[in-house]
């Protein structure tokens, strides 16, 4: 007994007080800012691993980028990462940076359900499926729930069944082996139900989008209610994704 | 003897690879391996070339450093000999070849699919219809668990064979997270992609998979990474590992329910991890390791910040494991659950932090070093009882160990070398194994190019590859309600599997 308050009073406060204002140590590349500075823009498209660049205007999309930061590298004056974490939203096309853009990434209002808000704002359940995922999503989410997150101060939670949750988080490419378990466990999700897709790899493919071992019908097929960007989602974005859709202050 | 001797990283011409009749192939494996603990196969496996099957068997032999390549031709229409029935540890090795090559085998003891790879030989074999071994008794219940499990978890099914609340028999059936990878390699043709490839194979073992590639891939051109790439990728590594293992052992006090334990191991791991984002912008590392280049230098602001990093993990480290190695309630938990002996470990090929819990010395920083391992002497931590608790000794242990090396590398960090990114082709008809130690173990990519210099075969093998096996044995006879903490304890990857 007296150990474990020793070991309590040694870890101090350990969790982040203000998750909505949180600011990431080091030289985390979240969302790009492209300059209008010349440059060889096919070169710069040519050098993505993902095509995620295009041109004319050149703009980079954050649901196929890898954040690898490549094209920062090869050209710094023209790309450059910042440090905003912020790279959620229910608006696919949202995820398109463009040269000149520095606003940050925001949901639409309008395209959110109503009834996600009169119904989960207060507590959301989520279940997990990872469909082909690295495990780097995997361990983002699961540290969404730890001491220094604490997602579940917003009522947020991941639980064990589908049949406890409100909607599912998809992670990874979806291969063609778990097409049909992600299917059995949305269906196994009572309505309402919401989608969120989380990571590079759910959103688009990532680096795997083409394998004929993948089969994305169901991404394709259903609504999606949030696109959380990152290779992988970091703890931040997801969370403050998931409170802007929820309507959170 | 009818093979080639060649060091870890070494690239080989394609044709310098002796090749032998099956049944000599077959012989001379088995007798290089045979009671031979120090020897073990790292990679066997398969190509079409023209319209054969070139088989190429690789053993690694930990005492004298060096791994023996050799090869056989087979039609793949033949029923074939299996080197399984005489050494068990083959036996995946030959699943893969049946499921992908159709490759029949008349004494195998367990030839069942391994991944429904998008490429296997049968397409009627599908997932939804694998074979479960089965016993039927009025006696006896089957629990089957997944694809989706209840936690934030990659997908695999578990099949259980139970007698009330204890297990008789588990079967691990996975192939749910099959991507293509290997496959992937020979078609994105540029390095950037590929390495975006070998960064996402694991995504907790980016470090390992990732050195392994960066490795490999200069082998087969011809280059060596400078002074500067051998400490950042060690230097990774370790850091890698005791993020990791502190993970883990946060996730062990989970699953016994040891919710104090939980909380501050994995609030432990968080600085260590987020030292990772500090240093490249990507707290699982991903961006951090490049062939040929070394896109983020390791400066001394970078030491200081890990030293400190270090100065307060260690406090609290030290204090939450006391408390778990004296209480009861965890101490019971561990102790003499899910335990494997050193002979099973041997026979099935275990390999890593799995195969040292019990005395096999499977560890390639030592074997086969690369990077700056050679000059850190590296002493691998065994552990002698192949229980949970032995799996989490480990754990803590190498995490002290891999903060003394680090400590000690970051008193001579290497003068940065003006190196500007120099992407070499290929050399034509090569070949080259890499072996790296990444946290769960050895990790093995291996290639061949052909006549231009493109990728004729690209192979990867995870350390879960030999050892999820380890895991269906080990809770044999232990109730069901244990099966968490055991698989916890393993800790194997489902996409570095499925590939």
């Amino acid at each position: 007994m007296f150990n474990t308050i020793k070991i309590l009073y040694h870890q101090g406060k350990q969790y982040i007080p203000d998750l909505r204002a949180a600011r990431v140590p080091g030289i985390f590349r979240g969302r790009p800012e492209i300059s209008s500075l010349p440059a060889d823009v096919n070169a710069l498209a040519g050098c993505c691993p993902t095509g995620a660049i295009s041109v004319d205007p050149v703009a980079i999309d954050l649901g196929k980028c890898t954040f690898c930061g490549e094209c920062s590298r090869l050209f710094p004056g023209k790309v450059k990462f910042t440090t905003d974490y912020r790279l959620a939203t229910n608006d696919r096309n949202k995820l398109i940076v463009k040269e000149g853009e520095t606003k940050p990434i925001v949901l639409d209002e309008k395209l959110i359900r109503t009834e996600i808000r009169r119904l989960f704002s207060g507590s959301l359940k989520l279940r997990q499926v990872s469909a082909a995922g690295d495990n780097s999503c995997e361990l983002e989410l699961n540290a969404c729930g730890n001491v220094n997150f604490d997602m579940s101060r917003y009522g947020i939670e991941f639980v064990a069944s589908p049949r406890h949750a409100d909607g599912i988080v998809i992670t990874g490419p979806v291969s063609k082996n778990m097409a049909v378990p992600l299917q059995l466990t949305y269906d196994a999700t009572p309505s309402p139900k919401i989608i969120v897709l989380a990571g590079t790899d759910a959103i688009s493919g990532g680096i795997f989008a083409g394998s004929p071992a993948l089969d994305r019908s169901f991404i394709e097929n259903n609504k999606i209610d949030l696109y959380v960007a990152g290779n992988p989602v970091h703890p931040l974005t997801f969370i403050n994704g998931i409170a802007d859709l929820l309507g959170i202050k | 003897m009818k093979y080639i001797s060649i060091q870890n990283n070494q690239a080989i011409p394609a044709d310098s690879i002796p090749e032998s009749e099956y049944e000599q192939f077959l012989e001379m494996n088995l007798s290089l391996t045979g009671n031979h603990p120090e020897r073990h196969c790292v990679l066997y496996f398969g190509h079409r070339e023209n319209d054969m099957i070139r088989l190429i068997c690789c053993i690694a032999d930990d005492i004298q450093h060096n791994i023996l390549v050799s090869s056989a031709r087979v039609s793949g229409n033949e029923t074939l000999r299996s080197l399984s029935a005489a050494n068990f540890s083959f036996e995946k090795f030959e699943r893969e070849l049946n499921e992908n090559f159709g490759i029949g085998y008349s004494d195998h003891p367990w030839l069942k699919p391994v991944r429904y790879s998008e490429w296997r030989a049968d397409k009627n074999s599908i997932i939804a219809n694998y074979p479960f071994y089965n016993i039927s008794s009025e006696e006896l219940h089957e629990v089957g668990v997944g694809p989706v499990h209840a936690g934030i978890i990659e997908p695999g099914h578990f099949r259980f064979i139970c007698n009330g609340e204890q297990i008789l028999h588990l079967e691990i059936q996975l192939g749910y997270q099959h991507r293509g990878v290997e496959q992937l390699f020979l078609e994105k043709k540029r390095l950037i992609e590929r390495v975006t490839l070998a960064e996402s194979i694991a995504g907790d073992s980016v470090i390992g998979h990732t050195t392994a590639f960066a490795y490999l891939l200069e082998a087969l051109s011809g280059k060596k990474a400078d002074d500067e790439m051998l400490f950042s990728r060690t230097v990774a590594q370790e850091i890698e590992r005791m993020a990791i293992h502190t993970g883990d052992l946060s996730a062990l006090c989970t699953d016994v329910a040891y919710q104090l334990g939980s909380s501050v191991l994995g609030r432990l791991r968080t600085p260590v991890i987020n030292y990772f984002q500090e240093w490249c912008g990507n707290r699982l590392s991903k961006g951090l390791i490049r062939p040929y280049y070394n896109p983020f230098p390791f400066t001394r602001k970078l030491a200081d910040r890990l030293a400190e990093v270090f100065d307060r993990f260690e406090p609290d480290f030290r204090e939450i494991n006391a408390e778990i190695s004296t209480l009861p309630s965890t101490l019971s938990r561990f102790e003499r659950t899910g335990m494997l002996t050193y002979d099973q470990l041997l026979s099935i090929g275990t390999v890593g932090m799995s195969a040292r819990m019990n005395a096999l010395e499977r560890d390639i920083r030592k074997s086969h070093p690369y990077g700056l391992y050679s000059t850190l002497n590296h002493t691998p931590v065994i552990k002698h009882h192949g229980d949970v608790y032995s799996r989490v000794q480990i754990r803590k242990e190498e995490i002290w160990q891999s903060i003394t090396y680090l400590r000690e590398l970051i008193k001579n960090i290497p003068e940065p070398v003006n190196s500007h990114v120099n992407e070499a082709g290929l050399l034509p008809e090569q070949f080259a194994v890499s072996l790296t130690e990444g946290w769960r173990g050895e990790i093995c990519h291996a290639a061949l190019t052909d006549d231009k210099g493109n990728l004729r075969v690209y192979k990867v093998k995870d350390p879960s590859f030999h050892n999820w096996l380890a895991l269906a044995l080990a809770v044999r006879n232990n109730e069901i309600s244990d099966f968490p903490v055991c698989n916890k304890s393993f800790d194997l990857s489902y996409c570095g599997h499925d590939l």
